[in-house]
């Protein structure tokens, strides 16, 4: 099973870097889908306890803005990241402690309060954040070099690639260690894990501040590749994206939100430009269908496909 | 200033009786489905905009504009007979017996694609209709002249869907059994309820309730894409500070977040969005199942 | 006599009409095994609740070791040291037998391990011991959900035993197991808390278990302890014949 995981993100990666290579277009695409890919593996440890954040475009922003704020003080991509995933975290925290208490309806829906109260904070403060005009990100040193705009954008890829294989390789070491399988025992029994003197909050606070740390990664990401950041990040759009492509990639892998995600940034380049007022309708539509039909997602679908395969050989 | 605290006063009245048209429904579906419906904002929204349509339509066929009033229950008559039972019985129907994380993502899914219908129907440019609002004309509060529409219409028509919605539940054999249903709902299938239609009933009633808060919010505000989705939070912040299936505080709670939200419009408009939130949270802190709610029982 | 590991004193809470428990007084000594008897609804479970503070009693105390452990949460008891399986039991439904063991492994052994694996060889060793301490070695890889009744209380019993407790409390921990294994169970099971010097407290219908691995049998009838002592004496007692288990074997018949 996991040597599987293992040999198929390798591929991943040499696909993606040959993609990128081949057509140059798709190196902006696979950037915002890794950076994605590693937000939606932060709403899949919630999903994992059974819950769902309709709020995380929170941290996205979070993320997103802590770079757009100090990269004129912080120039440096490498400094710049940790920083935007540091400051993610520590709101994540405080959020946590507060959301943390609730589940189900509860959990979805405060977070989708808080980040939407975020979004209304940054469109209406212009004198902090330049309201919907945004704030423009010149283009950071990488690791001390200021580089031109294609090896800047190689670099950034490569940096993506490697984030999302280094913590890809660590989140899946968190599902199976006792943190991890306690929020399975979230989903199914949560009081049983009280009763052993296991704090189920506390369990749920952990996965979902690493959540605010990875969305917090994922929007300083955007920021750096987009170099320019709008409220628009904050916006319930953006949150119901990452709970899409969670759905679209399948709980099932760590792998599923990348997945999840290419597929999804790459059908979005042509689908959204075609019908931009029924993009979300889409969205919705498939989602219903894969909940009503095919719960485990792409990342089902391609396990069912392989072991098919394997069983015919 | 005391002028400007009379306006927030009446303003947050008018506020909170749309909102409470929303939150009511919510909290009632939620009571007897068990199901948050996300997409509900979407039906206040779409309420407005069916309205807003009327009320063009009566107006480009010349009739007189006291047909404006109707329009607007007309409107929420409409989206309540047509989505209603189409939702609940092709969609919702499917899902009761499924984890809470995947109901909550079907009606997210829902919300998803309503939003998108409004954009398709409707378009992106606001639309304004206030017929409704100038076939009342005004009158003078001290020295403010205010609109009768928003004076007494909104709040005198939340009223009396509070008085109504107590009455009809407490007194009808409908209504009893919502209630039953709601407090326990094992119980109720047994004594042979038929649950289905009592899921039906409920749904529809409580998207027509939504639609109405947003039929009788559309002759007063602009109609844009993202008030369904503002809504929807507001209605969920004032359900989740009342306590979830809490009707009367439901009303009670509506009343104090509108009222907090416009002072805050006048005051300090920057944070116009956050007040109600700061008062669910403060709330929630210190009770967390709500102003009026009890704690549930929790499965060992 | 040394001060009991459990005591319980003027125990009472009623439910409604129903006295579920009438002034129960109870003392359970350290290392001693106790078998509780006694019909349906005389309020066997209650006690069990009332002690792991799934239940506040509505008067009397509960000491444990000494302590005051009346109306304490649930969580709080269990870190004091006393565990239970139950009656009816809730497996974690998502995951196979050894890691519903090995969670509460880990949660004695230390929780907040976030990069290696719950079922480390220490982890898994440790929770493989105590599935073959009640049998089940062999179905450590099933999911929960696929266990039939017998299993899964098995499994809930090495939940328990897994929190290494010094006092534990089992609801019919033998129920649904085919009386073919009920004794090699209770073997091994027993013969792990005496080897542990457990100290336990069982609630049984098996007459014969209860002779075989009781140290006393108490017996309880309508919220209260009818009579207490040595097995076979209390078994012998015609009393408990008429009350308890006439009815138990009229019930077992039905
Ligand atoms: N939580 C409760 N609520 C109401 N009645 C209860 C509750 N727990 C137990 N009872 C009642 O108390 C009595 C004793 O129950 P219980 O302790 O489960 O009996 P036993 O385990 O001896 O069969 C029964 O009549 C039962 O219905
Ligand atoms: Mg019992």
């Amino acid at each position: 099973m996991m040597p599987r995981a293992t040999i198929v993100a390798l591929l991943g990666t040499v696909g993606i870097l040959a993609a990128a290579a081949l057509a140059p277009w798709l190196k902006f695409v696979l950037t915002v889908a890794l950076a994605k890919g590693l937000a939606v593996m932060g709403i899949l440890l919630l999903l994992r306890a059974g819950q769902v954040s309709f709020g995380h475009a929170l941290y996205l922003s979070i993320g997103a803005y802590t770079v757009a704020f100090l990269r004129p003080a912080v120039p440096d991509l490498l400094v710049l990241l940790p920083l935007a995933a540091a400051v993610a975290l520590g709101v994540g925290l405080v959020i946590g402690l507060f959301v943390a208490r609730y589940r189900d309806i509860f959990f979805g829906m405060l977070n989708l309060a808080f980040s939407m109260v975020f979004h209304s904070l940054l469109e209406k403060l212009y004198a902090i954040t330049k309201g919907t005009d945004g704030i423009r990100v010149f283009r950071p040193t990488v690791a001390g070099f200021a580089l031109e705009r294609l090896p800047y954008e190689w670099a950034v890829l490569g940096l993506a690639l490697l984030l999302a294989l280094g913590l890809g390789w660590l989140a899946a070491r968190f599902l199976v260690s006792p943190l991890g399988q306690a929020l399975v025992a979230i989903k199914t029994r949560e009081t049983r894990l009280e009763f052993a003197g296991v704090s189920a909050r506390r369990v749920l606070l952990v996965a979902y501040a690493a959540s605010a740390a990875l969305g917090g990664l994922a929007g300083a990401l955007l920021a750096c590749t987009t170099l320019h950041v709008t409220p628009h990040l904050a916006y319930w759009t953006q949150s119901g994206e990452l709970v899409f492509i969670a759905i679209l990639g399948g709980g099932g892998s760590i792998l599923g939100p990348y997945l999840g995600s290419v597929v999804y940034e790459l059908v979005r380049v042509y689908a959204a430009a075609a019908l931009p007022d029924a993009w979300q309708m889409v969205l919705g539509a498939v989602l219903l269908g894969i909940i009503l039909f095919a719960s485990r997602g792409l990342w089902g679908l391609y396990e069912d496909l392989v072991m098919r395969g394997w069983r015919r050989a | 200033m005391a002028l400007l605290l009379l306006l927030a006063v009446l303003d947050g009245l008018a506020y909170a009786a749309q909102v409470f048209m929303v939150a009511v429904g919510l909290t009632l579906i939620f009571g007897v489905l068990r199901v948050l419906n996300v997409a509900h904002g979407s039906f206040f929204a779409i309420g407005g905009y069916v309205a807003a349509s009327l009320g063009a339509a009566i107006a480009a066929a010349g009739f007189s504009s006291a047909l404006a009033l109707p329009a607007l229950l007309l409107a929420s008559a409409i989206v309540g007979a047509l989505l209603g039972p189409l939702i609940e019985r092709l969609i919702l129907a499917r899902i009761y017996d499924k984890e809470q994380v995947l109901q909550l993502l079907v009606t997210f899914a829902l919300f998803m694609i309503l939003e998108d219908v409004q954009k398709l129907i409707w378009g992106v440019q606001p639309i304004f209709q206030d017929a409704p609002v100038r076939s009342l004309g005004q009158v003078a509060v001290g020295d403010i002249v205010y609109t009768v529409y928003q004076l007494y219409l909104l709040p005198g028509v939340a009223l009396a869907v509070l008085v109504g919605l107590m009455w009809f539940l407490r007194r009808t054999l409908t209504g009893r059994v919502i209630v039953a249903v709601t407090e326990d709902r094992e119980a109720a299938t047994a004594l042979g309820i038929d649950a289905d239609r009592v899921y039906l009933f409920t749904f529809t009633f409580g998207v027509a309730l939504a639609a109405l808060g947003g039929a009788l919010a559309s002759p007063t505000t602009s109609l844009v894409p993202g008030i369904g989705v503002n809504m929807i939070v507001l209605s969920f912040a004032v359900v989740a500070t009342a306590g979830l299936g809490q009707i009367e505080g439901a009303a009670l709670t509506a009343l104090l977040i509108g009222l907090g939200r416009s002072v805050a419009v006048y005051f300090a408009p920057e944070f116009e969005v956050v007040i109600p939130y700061l008062i669910m949270v403060a709330v929630l802190l210190v009770r967390p199942h709500g102003l009026f709610g009890r704690p549930q029982l929790r499965r060992v | 006599m040394s001060e009991p590991l459990l005591s319980a004193r003027g125990l009472a809470i009623a439910f409604g009409g129903v006295r579920a428990a009438d002034g129960v007084d109870l003392d359970v000594a350290e290392g001693e095994i106790l078998a509780i008897i006694g019909p349906n609804g005389a309020g066997k479970t209650t006690f069990i609740n009332m002690t792991t503070g799934y239940l506040r009693p509505q008067a009397g105390r509960i000491l444990f070791g000494g302590e005051d452990i009346t109306g304490l949460a649930p969580r709080a008891i269990v870190r004091r040291g006393i565990a239970r399986s139950f009656q009816i039991p809730q497996l974690f439904a998502e995951q196979t037998v050894i890691e519903n063991v090995a969670l509460k492994v880990a949660a004695r052994r230390g929780f907040w391990r976030a990069f290696t694996p719950l079922l480390d060889h220490t982890t898994a060793s440790e929770a493989m011991r105590l599935l073959e301490q009640v049998g089940l070695a062999q179905l450590a890889t099933a999911r929960a959900t696929e266990l039939n009744e017998g299993a899964r209380k098995l499994t809930d019993v090495a939940m328990a035993m897994a929190l290494e407790p010094r006092l534990l409390l089992m609801d019919e921990p033998t129920s649904g197991v085919a009386s073919a294994e009920k004794f090699a169970v209770m073997d091994t099971l027993v013969g792990a808390l005496r080897a542990r010097r457990t100290t336990a407290v069982f609630v049984e219908h098996d007459m014969e278990v209860v002779e075989r691995y009781a140290d006393r049998v108490a017996v309880w009838s309508q919220g209260k302890i009818l009579v207490a002592g040595p097995p076979r004496e209390v078994l012998a007692d015609p009393a408990v014949l008429r009350e308890v288990i006439g009815v138990e074997t009229a019930h077992a018949g039905a």
